[in-house]
């Protein structure tokens, strides 16, 4: 009886003391600051999705969404700070210089953002995904289903990013198919539904039988189903807007980091960190295979999402040639995340020239 | 029964009062609106119009956000005051941004007196070329000013992006769309420690300042109001009316280019793809609302000013859709629009007889 009590006295303390820190937990607020709208389907719905993963485990959340990259992102963000948030996340590239700021005047407060490499303060972290472990996927598939043996691609802006998804893109699909051209339009946009549609169009004309793209709007995928091509969907599952045209797409998936990072603020274990997280982490998601891939080549694409995880196999293994022949990464060797970081040169097999 | 009658004159009283009522009318609006979404109108609007500005940092925000649409429309007001509608500020202040950036690069990590003054004039003088393009074509070739302005809008921004993509990116910058920072010489100073409200004002109210004289004391004033009035009378009385064209032009792009300068000199310190949230085309309504009178376009800038900073501020606290900020802009111009109506007509009520 007496142990019964002891225990059970015991037990409602451990009780007690999960309640309150749970209490204490509960207190975080976490913002979230988004380039786009949360309907965009893209980018920032992928976000929002993430921050309501967040609210789901029990934090409360703000969201500004459509914040300019001018002059106006530094003012939302002190706006956040001075409004007991605990922890911002600013997720678009050209809020850099702004966090860094405003990080400075707010020592408490954390700073989480995505795809930047400055964090010039301790409270100031960073976080990207490997979408190029994703884009290997699709080379895959695409250098697969072609029958022109021309892929096209609509970029954004000639940044490492975008360069390495377009080199790990065409890799994949060379590996598949060694006859296979990567055709390029650079849009010079993250969203326009216009101008990427136009671009989408003329690959298409090109030849390009199969489009990926670099940019957010499902405009692409909806071109490809009207001309009767295939494409893949960006950020988010986009197989609802074109059915036909779609055979997977490359998810972003932040929820759980950002619950993570939210739950670290809570806990008093948030530390500075750059963090890089691909399909291993659950980061990038490949959505489902369309069933008008043959059965062997999505069983090769789930090994090759089961290999990409584990690190068994590398998006960027020698050997690996620039367009001039150059060599990159030697056979057998793989490209570290510095070279990643800073790549700004076509592998073979790219058409044209990065604009200058 | 409800009879409307033309006036034989504007109502010079109604001119200036129905700005007020289109406010209000927005008010009005913006409030049903809001009951309709589901918010408590007044809460809403108060933090819409009031919270933003309640302390001294969102107060010089608010002048922060009110300086370059004041200096913009201050601009446009020269143009629209004598019959040039110059719709492409926000090309001016682009390509104002782009010279005045170009030159502050020029004088990376250099520290000098001199440096700031240089690039405020780049951006002056950048602002004053491109706005002389629709002058030019405008006098010469007899093209329609508000096409070609509007067009080159466009092309400003092509070029800005094709500089910062490419031969001006920060070398350091792993190829992102965006410069170096200017050096602190080439920054405008802060006028307080810990508030980004910088010496851009200045300009504005020089602006202000010189545009009164301008307008109301000076023959150049005179030939504007008459050319506004009727084009054939300017002509009669024989105005020189290309010089007058193009030299309104020369100061509606020049205030834009410095408004460009105000932006990229002052909270943001270098050159990237988004320097203005389309202040160019905002200004135009700052302009109409102010009745193209410096005075009013001061009231009319802080107005317009803190439907961007009341969005930010209705979407933290109450979780309001940020895009209403645009809804309300459209308001103000629309119901400014609507009631000036009431500058022509006047609405007489009659006993009904029986």
């Amino acid at each position: 009886m007496h142990k019964f009590l002891i225990r059970s006295f015991v037990s409602s303390l451990v009780l007690l003391f999960t309640l309150t820190v749970a209490a204490v937990a509960k207190d975080v607020k976490a913002a979230f600051v988004y380039i786009g709208p949360t309907g965009d389907h893209g980018w920032t719905y992928q976000h929002d999705v993430g921050r309501k993963a967040v609210e789901a485990a029990g934090f409360k959340t703000t969201y500004v969404e459509g914040v300019p990259e001018s002059a106006d992102a530094e003012r939302v963000l002190r706006q956040l700070a001075n409004s007991g948030h605990d922890v911002i996340f600013t997720t678009s590239f050209g809020y850099m210089n702004p966090t860094n700021k405003v990080a400075k005047e707010f020592p408490n407060v954390k700073f989480e953002h995505a795809t930047g490499y400055k964090r010039e303060h301790p409270n100031v972290s960073t976080y990207a995904a490997r979408f190029y472990e994703g884009r290997t996927i699709l080379g895959t598939i695409a250098g697969t289903m072609t029958k022109s043996n021309v892929i096209g691609y609509v970029a954004s802006f000639p940044i490492p990013e975008v360069i390495r998804g377009i080199n790990s893109f065409t890799l994949a699909a060379q590996k598949v198919n060694p006859n296979i051209k990567t055709k390029i339009v650079w849009a010079f946009t993250w969203y326009d539904p216009g101008k990427e549609a136009e671009a989408a169009k003329a690959l298409i004309d090109q030849g390009a039988d199969v489009i990926a793209q670099h940019t957010d709007s499902t405009a692409i995928v909806q071109m490809a189903e009207k001309a009767g091509v295939y494409a893949f969907g960006q950020a988010s599952d986009m197989d609802k807007f074109a059915p036909k045209a779609v055979l997977t797409s490359v998810e972003n998936n932040w929820g759980p980091y950002y619950v993570d990072r939210v739950k670290a603020v809570a806990n008093g274990t948030w530390n500075q960190k750059d963090t890089w997280h691909g399909i291993g982490d659950g980061m990038v998601v490949i959505s489902d295979l369309d069933s008008q891939m043959p059965a062997d080549l999505r069983s090769k694409v789930k090994k090759l999402q089961a290999d990409l995880a584990s690190g068994k196999v590398h998006s960027f293994t020698g050997p690996i040639y620039d367009q001039k022949g150059n060599l990159m990464v030697a056979e057998g060797k793989t490209a570290d995340d510095g070279m990643l970081a800073g790549m700004m040169t076509y592998v073979k097999g790219v058409e044209g020239d990065i604009p200058k | 029964m409800i009879k409307i009658l033309k006036r034989d004159q504007p109502s010079k009283a109604i001119f200036f009062f129905t700005p007020v009522l289109a406010i209000f009318l927005t008010l009005v609006a913006g409030g049903l609106i809001f009951f309709i979404l589901g918010f408590k109108p007044f809460e809403a609007l108060k933090f819409f119009f009031i919270i933003p500005i309640a302390d001294k940092y969102g107060f010089s925000e608010l002048l922060l956000k009110a300086t370059p649409l004041c200096l913009i429309a201050i601009g446009l007001s020269f143009c629209f005051k004598s019959n040039n509608w110059n719709i492409g500020a926000e090309g001016q202040l682009t390509f104002g941004a782009i010279v005045s950036g170009g030159v502050a690069l020029l004088f990376y990590e250099q520290e000098g007196f001199y440096i700031l003054p240089i690039v405020i004039l780049a951006g002056a003088i950048g602002g004053m070329l491109y706005a002389s393009i629709p002058a030019i074509l405008k006098t010469y070739f007899n093209t329609n000013e508000i096409l070609v302005s509007l067009m080159l809008v466009y092309v400003s921004k092509l070029i800005l992006d094709y500089l910062v993509v490419g031969p001006w990116s920060n070398p350091e910058g792993f190829n992102f769309p965006e410069t170096r920072q200017f050096s602190d010489s080439a920054k405008l100073p802060l006028l307080f420690e810990g508030l980004r409200i910088h010496a851009g004002i200045f300009l504005a109210l020089a602006a202000v300042v010189i545009s009164w004289f301008v307008f109301y004391k000076t023959y150049l004033g005179f030939q504007m109001k008459v050319s506004g009035f009727s084009l054939k009378t300017a002509k009669y009385a024989g105005y020189k009316g290309k010089k007058m064209i193009i030299l309104v032009f020369l100061i509606s792009g020049a205030c834009a280019g410095l408004a460009g300068v105000g932006e990229i000199t002052g909270p943001i310190g270098q050159l990237h793809r988004e320097i203005s949230p389309d202040y160019g085309f905002t200004a135009i309504i700052v302009a109409f609302l102010g009745r193209l009178h410096p005075v009013g376009i001061i009231f009319a800038s802080l107005v317009v000013a803190i439907t961007y900073l009341g969005a930010e501020t209705a979407q933290i606290f109450m979780q309001i859709p940020k895009y209403t900020g645009q809804v309300f802009q459209g308001m103000i111009l629309f119901f400014l629009l609507a009631s000036d109506y009431l500058l022509f007509f006047k609405i007489k009520f009659i006993g009904s007889k029986k």
